[in-house]
């Protein structure tokens, strides 16, 4: 059930994501984009607003940005343009940020989302391109702009290429707004454009929030800014429907604001109030040209794109994948990869679900990862579940085996893991009976409890094998030798 | 000797050093000679002060080395060696760019504009940047922050702008030519009031990248010289596409080369149509002006030209539109200078009065104005009436030129609608000071060609211009307009006035 905020409420979420693209250089020069480098080296006297620089656009961005409008059903725009925006912002090089206004390049499209088993549908206004500032950090003081000692500014990421998709005020609840996150965040890692790395800042969400009752006209939004993981999105966004139904149930009102979503205490706080919209005295970029998509051009990229998480879930689930795992593996990182890579290899798809979902993705979250960075492939779970199903491994041994996987990122194979680390199922007979002799020799009494006709005690002298064999011993082999010796 | 180095066109310095019969040296130290003699500080009342930063050792470095590649006998360019004026708003690594502000205090640019590259790598030799209006901002120089240049004719009068500094040294026989910028006709109004040949190319021939921003989409570079062949054999050097400028017109996307400005240059008029805007003379335009323009209107028809009246009958808005569009541009382009990364930084409490006070006290009062009036023309609630209503007009203008030049191969009209004016005149009256602009802005708003060619002087002896309007990317047409005209009145280039020097033999 998705969260309902109160009887005769309704919640109205408009979510604006902001998505940092991954090309080789910037949007309007030839610096890199590695904004993590040491502070001012992928920097050029374009990026920096040098006087007499100028802009040109980066053909890979407006590729990459297209290529996620369709992805989202959009429609482009053959001819559209960059305008100014205007603000004042000591890490905005060029007090004015280069972005699209009037004609983005795509339009209206949606996503379609599976929320709590149902299907649902969120309209998308449109995607449009713009520039990232630079970074700033402010020394002493108050730690803002405002009051800080000193402030310091990086412009690696000045320029990086920035594109912002807005949905239309479609969604009605948390849960919602975090599948359609996901689902871009998805859409994106799979067309390989951007890391869309909340946690890093590649992708940053701002959700506009209004509640009313049903069938009302809009109620006053608030907009929460820089929400920088989906569990915050869902957070943030419940908390801040209950703070707005609190304050119109006390008689108050709703002021349009912009909100900071404290993730430690819970609670949005007023970030600065609009009190009348800011002027940003947008007008065409007169350094730019408009950018040109072509129908044939988009028709071509429109049959380069891969397969998307929607249709990836429906290939899992007809493969009988479980639909909870199908969108947990559509949706994490890195992990459909690793199930195709080992369904290659010759493993069953719902076998290597419940391995990915189950255990391997438990251990990777636990090691701080992710399946992108685990260095654990397709390969290796293949191997993996091969070693299980020939008895070389047992389930808990695997298990043993995915620990080393993870903590040396995959470079070794499984089988090596298994041998190196003395995992491998003992299942040899002659060494495993030499084991079950000496446990019923040691063990008299429950060897007579047994052959009085009490079978379930075999199982505590299986255990006394396994802690003898360190968990290695092939637990049907042992059972069979146990009653071989014992009954017969 | 020395004196004919300084008299000499650029053309014949350059076939005199390709033959090897005077050094680069010698013609770069004359000038450099000629400047010191001439320029002053600006404090003087015979100051030119066409300079604001002259940079004599390395042009001598750049004359040495051509020298010595022409001795090994490499082939070198047509200008190879001819010493140039630089304005002051091209980025050029080693030197300061003031853009005539205070606003850039200390700031030496970390790259080279294309212009500098293009004239570096035809071996001109670049003296020294030269004053201008702040942000080339204004039509007599005078708005520079460091002070007004003088114009050789006459020292008590202005030499136009804002290209003022680049037309006063080409005057002064300082350079035997210049680079200026155009928004508005800040390279033809100055080659007027200074009895030179300046030409403002279609846009998008000249890359912009390098040149400190004024309005965008009209800003434009281009040459300044004694000569019609001088301007457009610098202008030749000065056209080609640049990746680095979005707006650089691509021969091989727009399907047309750039035209090439000496091929048909001394073809004359014969045969070719030629319309007298009717909407660019008359009133407001001096008696003087309007009497030379008649007169070489009658030599056009001598020398075999058809003349027409052509109306471009949303000319007369042009100013109100210029003066909407550039500003609004300008508002924007001028935005980063705030004292964060480069210029002039006063010091305050929060980054916000910092910018405050860094702007407020590094632009002089006409950028501080029309930084306003560009604002405001951008808010929403004015936006439609100003500026989408100017770009609205400039589109009209636009198709005025178009549809003009379905039936004449080239415009013409004053100018300027005055000679040069006292200094001081009318810097107390903007809008005075902007109707210098009147007959050079439409060709700006149209982005197409436009060469002045001196037509004369005045009673007093003070030049007057004849400017030529193409179509776009028709330059070529200009000058050989431009030639004929030179040709007929067979004037003397050399500047009167305390500094003359004799005009070559």
């Amino acid at each position: 059930m998705v969260t309902t905020v109160k009887d005769g409420w309704e919640l109205v979420v408009g979510l604006e994501v902001h998505v940092e693209l991954n090309t080789v250089t910037k949007m309007w020069c030839g610096c890199l984009t590695d904004f993590g480098d040491d502070p001012n080296t992928n920097v050029c006297p374009v990026c920096t607003g040098q006087p007499g620089s100028l802009p040109v656009v980066n053909g890979e961005a407006i590729r990459s940005a297209a290529l996620i409008g369709l992805a989202i059903n959009c429609s482009i725009h053959e001819v559209s343009r960059f305008h100014r925006k205007n603000y004042f912002y000591p890490d905005l090089v060029k007090n004015y940020q280069i972005s699209q206004y009037d004609v983005p390049i795509c339009y209206e499209g949606h996503l379609e989302l599976e929320v709590e088993g149902l299907p649902v549908r969120v309209g998308i206004e449109r995607l449009h391109m713009e520039e990232d500032t630079g970074k700033s950090t402010h020394l002493g003081g108050s730690g803002r702009l405002h009051g800080a000692d000193t402030s310091l500014i990086d412009y690696n990421r000045a320029g990086v290429p920035l594109m912002e998709v807005v949905s239309h005020p479609d969604i009605r609840d948390p849960e919602t707004a975090q599948a359609y996150v996901r689902e871009l965040q998805g859409i994106v890692e799979t067309l390989g454009v951007s890391d869309a790395r909340m946690d890093q800042g590649s992708m940053r969400v701002d959700a506009n929030v209004s509640v009313r009752h049903p069938g009302d006209e809009l109620g006053t939004r608030t907009e929460i800014k820089n929400l920088n993981s989906v569990r915050s999105v869902g957070r943030a966004i419940a908390h801040e429907a209950q703070r707005q139904i609190a304050v119109l149930e006390d008689g108050g009102t709703i002021r349009l604001e912009t909100r900071h979503w404290d993730e430690g205490r819970g609670v949005t706080e007023t970030l600065r109030v609009k009190e009348s919209v800011t002027d940003y005295r947008y007008f065409p970029d007169p350094d730019l040209v408009p950018v040109h998509c072509p129908a044939e051009w988009v028709e071509e990229l429109r049959t380069s794109l891969p397969e998307l998480p929607a249709a990836a879930r429906t290939r899992l689930e007809a493969e009988g994948v479980d639909g909870a795992q199908a969108a947990a593996l559509v949706s994490t990182s890195g992990m459909l990869a690793v199930l195709d890579g080992a369904v290659e290899a010759g493993a069953d798809a719902r076998t290597a679900a419940n391995w990915l979902v189950g255990d391997i993705a438990g251990q990777v979250a636990a090691a701080g990862t992710t399946f992108t960075d685990s260095g654990i492939t397709g390969a290796h779970l293949g191997e993996l579940l091969a070693l299980v199903d020939d008895g070389t491994l047992s389930n808990n041994l695997a298990k043993q085996v995915v620990e080393h996987l993870v903590a040396d990122r995959g470079a070794r194979m499984p089988a090596e893991v298994a041998e190196a680390e003395g995992l491998q199922q003992v299942s040899d007979t002659g060494e495993l009976q030499a084991i079950v002799d000496q446990v019923v020799a040691d063990n008299p009494d429950t060897v007579a409890t047994i052959r009085d006709g009490n079978a379930k005690a075999i199982g505590a002298l299986v255990g006394q094998v396994m802690k003898a064999t360190k968990g290695q011993a092939d637990p049907r082999a042992t059972n069979e030798l146990l009653r071989a010796s014992i009954i017969d | 000797m020395t004196a004919d180095l300084l008299t000499a066109s650029a053309a014949d310095l350059a076939g005199r050093m390709a033959a090897r019969e005077v050094s680069a040296r010698e013609v770069v130290d004359a000038h450099l000679d000629r400047i010191a003699a001439t320029d002053g500080d600006g404090t003087g009342d015979a100051d030119v002060h066409a300079f604001l930063a002259v940079v004599a050792d390395t042009a001598r470095r750049h004359a040495d080395d051509v020298d010595q590649r022409r001795v090994t006998g490499r082939d070198l360019g047509p200008l190879a060696g001819v010493p140039l004026a630089l304005k002051d708003l091209f980025t050029m690594r080693g030197a300061p760019t003031t853009v005539g502000s205070r606003i850039l205090d200390g700031w030496v640019p970390p790259y080279d504009a294309t212009v500098t590259e293009r004239l570096r790598a035809a071996d001109v030799i670049v003296l020294g940047k030269t004053n201008m209006d702040e942000f080339a901002m204004g039509s007599s120089t005078e708005n520079s922050a460091f002070g007004p240049t003088r114009n050789p004719w006459d020292l008590g009068r202005v030499p136009g702008g804002s290209s003022g500094g680049s037309a006063a040294a080409v005057a002064a026989c300082q350079a035997p030519l210049a680079v200026g910028t155009d928004t508005g006709g800040s390279i033809r109004q100055p080659a007027a009031l200074c009895g030179l040949v300046g030409g403002k190319p279609t846009y998008g021939t000249v890359s912009r990248y390098g040149m400190v921003a004024f309005a965008s989409s009209l800003d434009q570079a281009g040459p300044l010289a004694r000569t019609v062949t001088d301007a457009a054999l610098l202008q030749s050097v000065l056209m080609g596409h640049d990746p680095r400028d979005s707006t650089s017109i691509d021969e091989a996307a727009v399907g047309q080369p750039y035209p090439d400005l000496l091929a048909t240059l001394d073809d004359g008029v014969d045969g070719l149509t030629i319309g007298v805007v009717t909407e660019l003379r008359g009133e407001g335009y001096e008696p003087a002006v309007l009497a030379a323009f008649e007169n070489s209107i009658q030599r056009f028809e001598a020398l075999g030209a058809t003349i027409v009246e052509v109306s471009l009958p949303h000319a007369s808005y042009g100013l109100p539109a210029y003066y909407l569009v550039a500003p609004s541009e300008a508002s924007s382009n001028l935005a980063r200078f705030d004292g964060v990364r480069y210029g002039l930084r006063v010091d305050a409490p929060t980054a916000e009065e910092m910018n405050a006070a860094t702007r407020g006290q590094g632009f002089g009062p006409e950028v501080r104005r029309r930084i306003m009036i560009g604002t405001h023309a951008l808010s929403s609630g004015y936006y439609d009436a100003f500026y989408a209503q100017a770009s609205k007009v400039r589109r009209l203008i636009a198709q005025d030129f178009a549809s003009a030049f379905d039936t004449v191969d080239v415009l013409v009209s004053p100018t300027s609608p005055t000679v040069a004016f006292p200094l001081g005149d009318k810097t107390a009256d903007p809008l005075a000071m902007y109707l210098n602009d009147v007959a050079t802005v439409p060709a700006s708003l149209a982005g197409v060609p436009a060469v002045s060619v001196p037509n004369g002087v005045d009673g007093a002896g003070l030049p007057i211009g004849l400017q030529v309007m193409g179509p776009l990317l028709g330059d070529d047409r200009c000058y050989r307009v431009a030639r004929a005209l030179e040709a007929d009145l067979d004037l003397d280039p050399i500047a009167r006035g305390p500094h003359a020097l004799a005009a070559p033999a």
